[in-house]
């Protein structure tokens, strides 16, 4: 064993650089994040002053970055952002609970058996360019509420990214693992989650994290009908109301929780992630 | 004698295999892979089976195994059909076929686990067998950090842990460098006697199957079937140290292999090349 073994100076050595490399890195990495969100403020900021000073539309001063950051802590503090951000992300988290359920078992079947994935191949791609928002005539007449309806629509928006990564996943699996887990004596359900679930999981979440994006982005014009809560809801209603410094609120908070969700995915995948970078 | 060793004394000792008849054919396939094979191990021996790729011996270790279903024929395990894969008759192959995301730990310790087996006794059984393939402290570490032979000591190991009574290995270790090969092919010898358990190695190289086997099996392909046997009547001093007597043996397992395949391989090239292996492998030993 004398040649495998591991001068551990020069390992501690190796990884506490490769620690500073990292720190040095995460820290550039977010300068340059913060100099992106400062050009996107200023840019924001301009097109404000230039609406404001212009007389013919100055009623629309309320899309500035000042009133609408004003308004924005307003609505934090009466609970009011709270109130209205909710709903959706019930909603949200139904519809993509239901595409979980059926898009992860679905996309094994697929991954597992060619003549399902043979078969299936057509109608699935013709089903998923299919706009969630055609479904939604559809979708009212099915189900008796709107709440419902607008679960429906997420879920067929996030089904299929789910799905077709789930089954890419699958393929990738190395054969010679189900030989070794039968030879160990694994039964089928050891099979399922000892062995597919870990091993499909980084694709499966990357599909999850594609069909976030989707929900999160149909959400709103799924929640412009019917529903009187909601983020998108609000949206429609602040431009009834002609508040324009709360629809612009309302749209940061749209892009500050899609970016968390967006985040917290990625952070899922990151720790699913098997395969080590070398 | 090791601590697994002991906890093996007082079981029974690895199975008696009896291979009667086997013929395979692969789907769509016209020629047989396999013809009337017929032969058999006694507890606790050590059997190569030799030849040249195409001569079906991997056809048949997966057989053996369970792991195929043989066109004809049958294999029993100490008088019991073997009808499929089992955790009484272990393959190993020649990549470690390790699960990625799972540490050494929780990899020596899947067959107990698919098994119900108490986490107690798991964790007690996995220090145990890390001990014996001498990866002691290792537990922790996601298997991807460790070197090629390393990985196959894990995957030997977690072979080990669910007590079998035969090992296949399925050219185990041709995919790792001389030095890690020899000391791996003198460990699990070493390793079978301790706790007494058949062992069936397929192989294509000649040191490999003299260093392993008491006994060669050499197979011919076109059909597949079996050409010869071969005893390897050392002592393990002999096999380790490549005494005249183990060159002696190697030579005669040569001619076979050669009669086998049909070929002619020059001779002294090849004892050259396993001179070779030999001396690297005592500077590694070293």
């Amino acid at each position: 064993m004398s040649a495998e073994a591991i001068d551990g100076a020069a390992l501690a050595r190796f990884e506490s650089e490769t620690r500073a490399r990292k720190v040095g890195d995460a820290s550039r990495g977010a300068g340059f994040a913060l100099i992106g969100l400062a050009v996107l403020l200023a840019v924001w900021w301009f097109g404000g002053k230039i609406i404001a000073d212009n007389p013919a539309t100055a009623n629309f001063a309320g899309f500035a970055p000042a009133p609408t950051f004003e308004k924005l802590w307003e609505m934090l503090k009466s609970g009011f952002a709270w109130r209205m951000t909710w709903p959706s992300l019930m909603r949200i988290g139904a519809g993509l609970a239901w595409a979980i359920a059926i898009g992860v078992p679905l996309g094994i079947v697929i991954g597992r058996f060619r003549a399902a994935r043979e078969a299936s191949s057509v109608p699935f791609q013709f089903l998923r360019m299919i706009s969630p928002l055609a479904w939604m005539p559809i979708a009212v007449l099915a189900f008796p509420s709107w709440d419902r309806a607008i679960i429906f629509l997420i879920g067929v928006a996030a089904v299929w990214p789910i799905l077709f990564s789930t089954a890419h996943g699958f393929r990738r699996i190395d054969p010679a693992w189900f030989k070794v887990g039968r030879n160990l004596g694994a039964r089928p359900w050891h099979m399922l989650f000892t062995i597919i679930m870990p091993a499909i999981a980084q694709d499966a979440l990357a599909g999850i994290r594609l069909a976030v994006g989707v929900a999160w982005i149909v959400l709103v014009p799924a929640e412009f009908l019917g529903v009187t809560s909601g983020l998108g809801y609000s949206i429609n209603d602040a431009r009834d109301a002609l508040e324009y410094d709360r629809l612009a609120a309302t749209v940061v908070i749209i892009g500050v929780i899609g970016f968390s969700l967006d985040w917290i995915c990625e952070r899922a995948i990151r720790r699913a992630s098997w395969a080590r970078e070398e | 004698m090791t601590a697994a060793a002991e906890r093996h004394r007082g079981r029974k000792p690895g199975a008696h295999i009896a291979v009667t008849g086997v013929s395979h054919r692969f789907r769509r396939n016209a020629t047989y892979a396999l013809t009337d094979v017929d032969f058999e191990i006694q507890p606790c021996e050590a059997v190569a089976l030799v030849g040249r790729s195409g001569c079906g011996k991997s056809t048949l270790l997966h057989i053996m195994s369970g792991l195929t279903t043989p066109t004809k024929g049958e294999i029993r395990l100490d008088g019991a059909l073997v009808k499929g894969p089992s955790p009484e008759c272990v393959v190993m192959f020649q990549q470690p076929h390790l699960f990625p995301w799972m540490t050494v730990a929780q990899s020596v310790g899947l067959g107990l686990k698919f098994a119900g087996r108490p986490k107690k006794e798991i964790e007690a059984r996995v220090r145990e067998l890390l001990a014996l393939v001498e990866l002691d402290g290792y537990e922790k570490r996601n298997v991807q950090e460790l070197s090629g032979g390393q990985q196959q000591r894990v995957a030997l190991a977690r072979s080990l842990a669910v007590h079998p009574e035969v090992l296949f290995l399925d050219e185990p270790f041709s995919a790792l460098d001389l030095v890690t090969r020899r000391a791996l092919q003198q460990d699990v010898r070493r390793i079978a006697t301790e706790i007494g358990i058949t062992l069936v190695i397929v192989t294509h190289d000649i040191p490999e199957a003299v260093t392993m086997a008491d006994r060669a099996i050499v197979m011919a392909p076109n059909p597949g079937r079996i050409f010869d046997i071969v005893p390897i009547d050392l002592d393990d001093a002999d096999r380790a140290e490549r005494r005249p007597a183990a060159q002696a043996a190697q030579e005669r397992l040569q001619k076979s292999f050669e009669g086998a395949s049909g070929r002619s391989v020059e001779l002294a090239a090849a004892r050259q090349a396993g001179g070779e292996t030999l001396r690297l492998a005592a500077a590694g030993q070293r």
